[in-house]
């Protein structure tokens, strides 16, 4: 979780999104949520130690994989924001720890919104890690309002014809429950020049206006960014963003101001370690 | 640029055997020749840009040897490195012993970390094998080990490290044995081929790099391009079918090598390609070729244009002299060829990656400083649905259908068929009729099948669809059927209008002094999920994994059932396992056989050594990710009187 260093905050779910009445994130809030954080992370530890140790094969070695798959700039819109998604595991073959953050920060208005979830994951069938953690969102800079907590649940893995599927259920502190689907797809042109285009879908029961959520689909996300591998680790890419807003939610968007949909170029760099 | 000397038999006289003394005269003249008796003799010299200093022989007739392990900066090509290496060498010093010898071996560790040494293929004591944790707790910073066993064998083996991964540094070496009686084969010279892979980076790195991404190394993926020639080549709905397949299965027909040419320089006897190792012969002679795979992770595929190669070894046993222009050799896998170069002028000896991501080359000449052209690599190969296990009997054009199947069942011998329908290659045996022999002398043996519903030694195993078991998470993927392979060259091979080698070829030269029906089948499923890069046998990595458990002189099948969709060489140590391939009591004995993807194939196992032994996939990567069994046989002791 990260220490917000910027005065104003500005809630949205990756992109240009709903206004929102803004106050500073409270620092019980943060606590709370790092103390929730720390205690999934110990019992993730202590499963992945209870493995036995065999010193003639490495096969129950310790990786530690971080990816930050988009962090990105959109030069032409009018907030030029920048965004990130990124994630990380630790762990061996079955059992991993995750933790996965995305966000925006728009450079203009100089407010945000971050997402941050750690989750416990376990490899349960060839493809498939199920994971079970807590999501935190927060606002950052402006008068941004309270953080929520969710419980989140979901699988990670790649789907029949080669579709990376990350479908994952939430149910925030209050409640409220909300899902979203993430998938992406590989195209090489070159072995380097690879082409990714991605699908991101979100849903909620219930409407949550104080964090701009209505009930239904709430949003699609397309992308299509092209990647240059200069080596497998670091990767330059360009693409389009394109998001629309349905719905309780694209009417609160409207209500604020903005548009229910949008679409933006962008520049970024994709790294792993 | 200098060229090797021949090894042995400097003289066509000298043909039938070579003393010990006429051995270390040879090798002393060559020391002197060189003028630095301690770097010399040079089975492998310098000749390009590398500056290192050369292996040596050290022969253990007289006396101990003593090897010292350590940290050593070498250049391979035109870039500097540091090897993990035996003498300051890499390969290390070539060990030479006579049948009947006692080898005492002091290996000292000059480095910061345990290491140890495994003799590969020697049938020994079982705590002189090598294997740390498994046969002894390893060797210690600044300790020595006395390794001492009697040689009760010959042939062209070697040693390397079984610890972590240093084999990947530089630590290993050629172990030959010459045989007490006269060699069955005549040869005037011989050197030694020793192929290997070479990486700048820390291989720890590698396989760092390999559980997070598993296609890392693999710069030969299919591109839209690719799919945009294969629709001109055979049509959008074909190309279309073919890449929803392998979609619907996860799998990529490239996944051939984890490890490739992008990362690695191929060298034989530690030389990269541009430093071109120079064997020499005289025009005439008869050269025998000991080739050994010390590679971590590479296949080679060996072949000398102009020259027809006369397999008479593998593994150290010798095999009934089979022609042919090309052989595979797998990991930790050795071959003896014996050639006849009657020209004066340069052969390469060509060695190509599996994947054809890149190549070790050598050269036969008359003199130093020649060389021949080297030949185009081909284009990289791809997986077909067979080696998947999928449309059994369709995509490799043989005759594997359900007619052949029939026909064996019907005469009580299943399997026997296998091979029948391959044409093409010149030389190749009849498996089907050394079939018959197989089962008539197995009948003379006492029983037409094993113990219970065993099938007769030597014979085929029969195609058989996979079981309910999927092995759970750590299997992606399983194959509908798994069946016998032995009698295909493998992936990338035998399109070229040469003849390759394959496992039905080989025919043991003496008749198999144990006939006995096996007691008892184990079998083990390698099993593997490279979107992780999980490798394991029956689902199970080795620190999860209880040890086998084999009784004092029992006889086991152990059928190796290749559930993924890549090669595995598997290797047992301690013990020799006899290959299952239809040629009866002439059935060749093994230390190590790769399994290709979708292969069932038997072996036969006297567990004639009691003891913890290591079984396991000599990908070092695959070994380490946990592809490695125990095989613990019982001490004599706990077994009756044998009659």
């Amino acid at each position: 979780m990260r220490r917000e260093t910027t005065p104003h905050a500005r809630g949205g779910a990756r992109g240009v999104a709903w206004r929102e009445p803004t106050a500073r994130v409270s620092r019980g809030t943060e606590r709370r949520a790092m103390r929730v954080l720390g205690a999934v992370g110990a019992v993730v530890a202590l499963l992945m130690a209870a493995s036995p140790g065999t010193a003639q094969v490495m096969d129950d070695e310790i990786h530690t994989f971080v990816l930050v798959d988009r962090f990105e700039y959109a030069p032409g819109g009018d907030a030029r924001p920048l965004e990130w998604e990124a994630l990380s595991w630790t762990g061996g073959d079955y059992n991993r720890l995750w933790l996965r953050t995305e966000g925006e920060y728009q450079t203009e208005e100089r407010t945000g919104h971050v997402e941050v979830q750690a989750h416990y994951g376990r490899l349960v069938a060839p493809f498939w890690d199920a994971l079970v953690g807590l999501r935190y969102d927060a606002p950052v800079g402006g008068e941004a309002g309270d953080g929520r907590a969710f419980l989140a649940v979901g699988l990670q893995g790649l789907a029949p014809y080669l579709f990376e599927v990350a479908p994952f259920v939430f149910v925030s502190e209050d409640g409220d429950v909300s899902a979203r689907l993430e998938a992406s797809y590989h195209l090489l042109f070159t072995q380097r020049l690879i082409a990714e285009p991605e699908l991101e879908v979100n849903v909620a029961l219930q409407d949550v206006p104080a964090h701009g959520v209505g009930s239904g689909l709430n949003d699609v996300k397309l992308g299509f960014r092209v990647r240059y591998e200069i080596m497998r680790e670091i990767a330059p890419y360009v693409g389009y963003s394109w998001t629309r807003r349905f719905g309780g939610t694209a009417d609160l968007v409207r209500a604020a101001g903005g548009e229910a949909g949008e679409g933006a170029f962008v520049v970024g760099l994709r790294v792993w370690y | 640029m200098p060229a090797t000397p021949p090894i042995l038999h400097p003289a066509r006289a000298a043909r039938a055997t070579l003393t010990r003394r006429d051995f270390l005269q040879y090798t002393g003249a060559v020391g002197l020749l060189a003028g630095l008796e301690r770097l010399t003799p040079a089975w492998a010299r310098p000749t390009g840009p590398e500056s290192n200093p050369r292996p040596t022989i050290l022969s253990g007739s007289d006396g101990p040897i003593d090897l010292t392990i350590g940290k050593v900066p070498i250049s391979v090509g035109d870039r500097r490195a540091k090897a993990t290496a035996i003498n300051g060498t890499v390969p290390g010093p070539l060990l030479r012993f006579r049948e009947g010898d006692e080898a005492v071996i002091r290996v000292t560790n000059e480095l910061d970390e345990d290491t140890s040494i495994h003799w590969h293929g020697i049938i020994l004591p079982n705590a002189m094998d090598g294997v740390p944790k498994v046969n002894f707790p390893g060797i210690r910073p600044g300790e020595t080990f006395e390794y001492r066993f009697p040689v009760r064998q010959s042939g062209t083996y070697w040693y390397h490290s079984h610890s972590g991964l240093q084999e990947q540094l530089g630590h290993y070496g050629p172990l030959i044995i010459d045989p007490a009686e006269p060699d069955p084969y005549e040869y005037d010279r011989e050197h030694v081929i020793m192929l290997s892979d070479w990486t700048f980076e820390d291989p720890y790195r590698v396989l760092a790099r390999l559980k997070k991404m598993p296609h890392y190394y693999n710069r030969q993926e299919r591109t839209v391009f690719d799919f945009f020639r294969d629709v001109a080549e055979k049509g959008l709905g074909p190309t279309i079918r073919d890449r929803l397949d392998w979609g619907r299965m996860r799998m990529n027909p490239t996944d051939i090598s984890d490890v490739t040419g992008a990362t690695y320089t191929y060298l034989v006897n530690g030389l990269a390609p541009d430093s071109n190792w120079t064997g020499l012969f005289g025009p005439g002679e008869r050269v025998r070729l000991r080739f050994i795979n010390a590679s971590a992770a590479t296949l080679f595929d060996v072949r000398i244009p102009g020259l027809p190669m006369t397999v008479v070894q593998k593994d150290g046993q010798n095999v009934q002299p089979v022609e042919t222009d090309e052989f595979r050799i797998a990991i930790a896998e050795t071959y003896d060829v014996i050639v006849e170069p009657a020209e004066d002028r340069a052969y390469t000896v060509f060695a190509e990656a599996i994947d054809r991501s890149g190549y070790a080359r050598g050269t036969l000449a008359p003199r130093e400083g020649m060389e021949a052209s080297i030949p185009e690599r081909r284009e990289r190969p791809l997986l077909t649905m067979a080696d998947m296990g999928m449309d059994h009997g369709a995509m490799d054009g043989m005759d594997h259908g359900g007619m052949d199947h029939d026909d064996a069942g019907g005469r009580g011998m299943p399997g026997m068929q296998h091979g029948h329908g391959h044409g093409g290659r010149g030389g190749m045996p009849e498996p089907g009729h050394d079939g018959h022999a197989a089962g008539a002398r197995s009948a003379m043996a006492g029983g037409a099948a094993g113990k219970g519903d065993l099938r007769p030694p030597g014979t085929l195993p029969e195609p058989k669809p996979h079981g309910p078991d999927g092995h759970g998470p750590g299997q992606a993927g399983l194959p509908m059927m798994t069946r016998s392979r032995l009698h295909e060259p493998g992936i990338g091979l035998g399109e070229d209008g040469w003849r390759v080698l394959v496992y039905t070829d080989l025919k043991a030269v003496h008749p198999n002094p144990d006939l006995r029906p096996p007691d008892r089948e184990i079998e083990l499923h390698l099993t593997g999920n490279m979107e992780r890069f999980m490798w394991s046998i029956d689902g199970v990595e080795f620190s999860d994994a209880e040890p086998i458990r084999v009784e004092y002189m029992e006889r086991i099948r152990l059928t190796l059932v290749n559930d993924t969709m890549m090669n595995h060489p598997m290797h047992l140590h301690g013990m020799w396992m006899e290959l299952e391939n239809g040629h009866g009591e002439w059935i060749p004995r093994v230390h190590t056989i790769n399994v290709k993807p979708a292969e069932r194939v038997s072996l036969l196992v006297t567990a004639d050594a009691p003891g913890p032994w290591a079984f396991h996939c000599h990908v070092l990567y695959h070994m380490d990710a946990g592809m490695f069994r125990v095989v613990h046989v019982s001490e004599p002791a706990d077994r009756e009187v044998q009659p």
